[in-house]
């Protein structure tokens, strides 16, 4: 089959490689009809995630039709249509039994090698990485799916795979986190990054009451489609409005700041401010891992008793961060990766209604052997790339 | 330790030095302060010699005293006072322990690791007291046969397709809660181990502790039996556990071996 692999930094290739096979009585095997490139795809594709080898294959976000499942699957049968949240989660430990998927105790071979990072393991996850159980992921023409029983949920027919696809990860991802938020109805919101999970984050902190959202992001097509389509209220673009996002937002906001916060930049932050720059040197001298510019604004700026909420991904440690501000202003800090399959099902049911068109934030739709380009101009969000669709 | 001797040969022995570390009834320094003797006798001679007075001839005359002293293990001194500082074998630095004990804790390798499995106790009590299931636990045991109730027989993998055998009796027992075995009869490897079972806290089923030690002897099989138990044994008992975990909960373990890639064979 035709998969699409890394190479090294910058470097995907599409290659020919041998049919996934049961490996478990738990397993099923995907056909898959479509896939995505993820935000956090980039960050393989730029080199920064350790524990990658040359011949990976990659991709989180996937859907498609089982076509083998294993004796131990009980609730899957050949033929039927699934989408396959990102996380692998065993369905029997702790976590899983308390709906926390991303954070399951027995999924990752490797999980040594997390915990020695961070102390503790999550979930192990498709496509990216060693470390994260080096799983083959879903850019591919089939996949192996374990755990098969706790994982894939059958979509209907009526729904086209664009309108499902993105139940996998980032549409769950901006709901969690404008969940986590605790939003009241008729609060306001800030959302750093345009990207699509920023996109999904703005909707879904309006289906959840925010009466005012304020879209964060220097790229002017990112910004409009974030008023188009996802209906944020308040536009500000840092490179050309304004040099003080935290003073803007206060102004925005009657003085009041929002009254939450969502930080979907991440790690690999941009800035245009000084401290910004130093921070760009010492990831390139390898004194810090990531850049945390969206974060500390996104702190300064929320209102008092607010919370921060980050999807963004991060990974190792930051300098200068204004712990003295969250405790004077009473703020909540809260993160992590996404509890996907928890929310496939109330989200599934929404689109079902029309609350939400996730399709509407796909701007490319590319054959699977075009990935390499895909990666390209979405890294470099050139052509007004935000989100881009692979067909096998 | 300790070659055995004859009558014949004991007044032979009786002549030359004890080795550090040896005893025979002239020696009443301690093998640590012997060595201190030695070095610092050493030293005192060097400078001594060089001052080239007489002051200096008699601390090198001092220090050469106390050479002879740290070689020979014997001290006059010592002697006409009835001081014996070797009375414990090695003196000060060696532990002492009682009859039932197998292995010296000062010496031995030790490692300590807890799970958390979402299991009731009495359940993971009964599978680890069938000590036969422990080599489907315990990655480097190739195999354990129960003799009775108290004793069976243990055989682990040792590389080059080698094997360490011994014997081992349970020394403890509290049913769900506590398993506790060494090993017996002069093992070549001594070790003991504990199972330790404790309800974990808001019904999260059980917190399983494993105690383990073992005392590598010294020289090549020493080499061979730290490579058995791999280089870092506090990682081997962890993945051990993780895998144990992984099957009580999840009825399998993850792997990863077999599914595609781009990298050739």
């Amino acid at each position: 089959m035709k998969a699409v692999c890394w190479f090294g930094k910058e470097d995907m290739r599409v290659e020919s490689v041998p049919d996934p096979e049961l490996l478990s009585p738990r397993d099923a095997i995907v056909r898959v009809t479509s896939t995505a490139i993820c935000g956090s795809d980039l960050h393989l594709y730029g080199g920064k995630v350790p524990s990658m080898r040359k011949g990976d294959i990659l991709g989180h976000e996937f859907m498609g039709e089982v076509v083998d499942v294993g004796r131990g699957v009980k609730n899957l049968k050949t033929g039927d249509r699934v989408v396959v949240p990102f996380p692998i989660s065993c369905g029997s430990c702790h976590y899983c039994k308390t709906e926390r998927y991303s954070l399951c105790d027995n999924s990752n071979p490797n999980a040594w090698m997390l915990e020695a990072l961070n102390g503790f393991a999550g979930a192990a996850l498709f496509g990216y990485s060693h470390m994260y159980g080096g799983y083959a992921g879903g850019q591919a023409e089939f996949v192996r799916v374990p755990y098969a029983d706790v994982g894939p949920k059958t979509v209907p027919g009526h729904l086209s795979d664009e309108q499902v696809l993105f139940l996998t990860d980032i549409l769950p991802t901006g709901y969690q986190a404008a969940e986590q938020c605790g939003i009241r109805s008729g609060d306001t919101v800030a959302v750093w990054g345009c990207g699509p999970v920023g996109q999904f984050a703005i909707q879904s902190a309006l289906l959840l009451g925010a009466e005012r959202v304020i879209a964060i992001d220097r790229f002017p097509d990112r910004l409009a489609m974030a008023r188009d389509v996802s209906r944020a209220s308040d536009l500000v673009n840092y490179a050309s409005d304004t040099d003080d996002v935290v003073e803007t937002l206060k102004q925005l906001t009657g003085g009041r700041g929002p009254d939450h916060v969502i930080d979907a930049v991440g790690m690999e932050a941009h800035g245009t401010d000084a401290y910004s720059r130093l921070e760009s040197g010492k990831q390139v001298l390898k004194l810090q891992m990531d850049r945390a510019t969206a974060l500390r604004q996104a702190i300064q700026a929320c209102g008092k008793g607010g919370t921060v909420s980050v999807p963004g991904v991060y990974a190792g440690l930051i300098d200068k961060f204004p712990m003295g501000q969250l405790f004077a202003k009473g703020c909540r800090l809260v993160g992590g990766q996404t509890h996907a399959h928890r929310y496939v099902q109330p989200l599934l049911e929404r689109i079902e209604r029309g609350e939400i068109d996730p399709a509407a934030i796909i701007t490319h739709r590319m054959r699977l052997d075009e990935a390499p380009h895909g990666y390209s101009i979405f890294q470099k969000k050139q052509d007004r790339c935000i989100k881009i669709v692979l067909t096998p | 330790m300790g070659t055995t001797t004859t009558m014949g040969e004991r007044d032979e022995r009786d002549e030359r030095a004890a080795e550090p570390g040896e005893r025979n009834d002239r020696q009443n320094i301690s093998s640590a302060e012997r060595w201190i003797s030695m070095i610092g006798g050493s030293m005192l001679a060097l400078y001594g010699v060089r001052r080239r007075d007489v002051p200096g001839a008699a601390v090198a005359v001092l220090g050469a005293a106390l050479v002879q002293r740290g070689v020979t293990g014997h001290c006059a001194v010592y002697g006409a006072l009835g001081i014996d500082t070797a009375e414990e074998e090695g003196g000060f630095l060696e532990q002492k322990h009682g009859p039932a004990a197998v292995l010296d804790a000062s010496k031995a390798v030790k490692v300590e690791r807890t799970v958390t499995i979402d299991h009731p106790a009495a359940d993971l009590y009964r599978f680890w007291r069938n000590l036969e299931n422990l080599p489907a636990i315990m990655d480097h045991l190739e195999s354990v046969t129960v003799l009775d109730e108290r004793r069976s027989r243990w055989k682990a993998r040792a590389p080059a397709g080698q094997s360490v055998e011994w014997e081992a009796e349970i020394i403890n027992e509290i049913p769900g809660e506590l398993l506790a075995w060494k090993s017996v009869n002069d093992a070549t490897v001594p070790n003991a181990g504990s199972v330790h079972f404790r309800p974990a806290p808001g019904g999260r089923g059980t917190e399983l502790k494993v105690v383990l030690e073992y005392q590598p002897p010294a020289g090549r099989l020493g080499a061979l039996v730290a490579k058995m138990f791999g280089q870092e044994p506090d990682v081997q008992v962890r993945e051990d556990l993780r895998r144990f975990k992984q099957t009580v909960e999840a009825g399998e373990i993850p792997t990863t071996k077999g599914q595609p890639s781009a990298r050739k064979g």
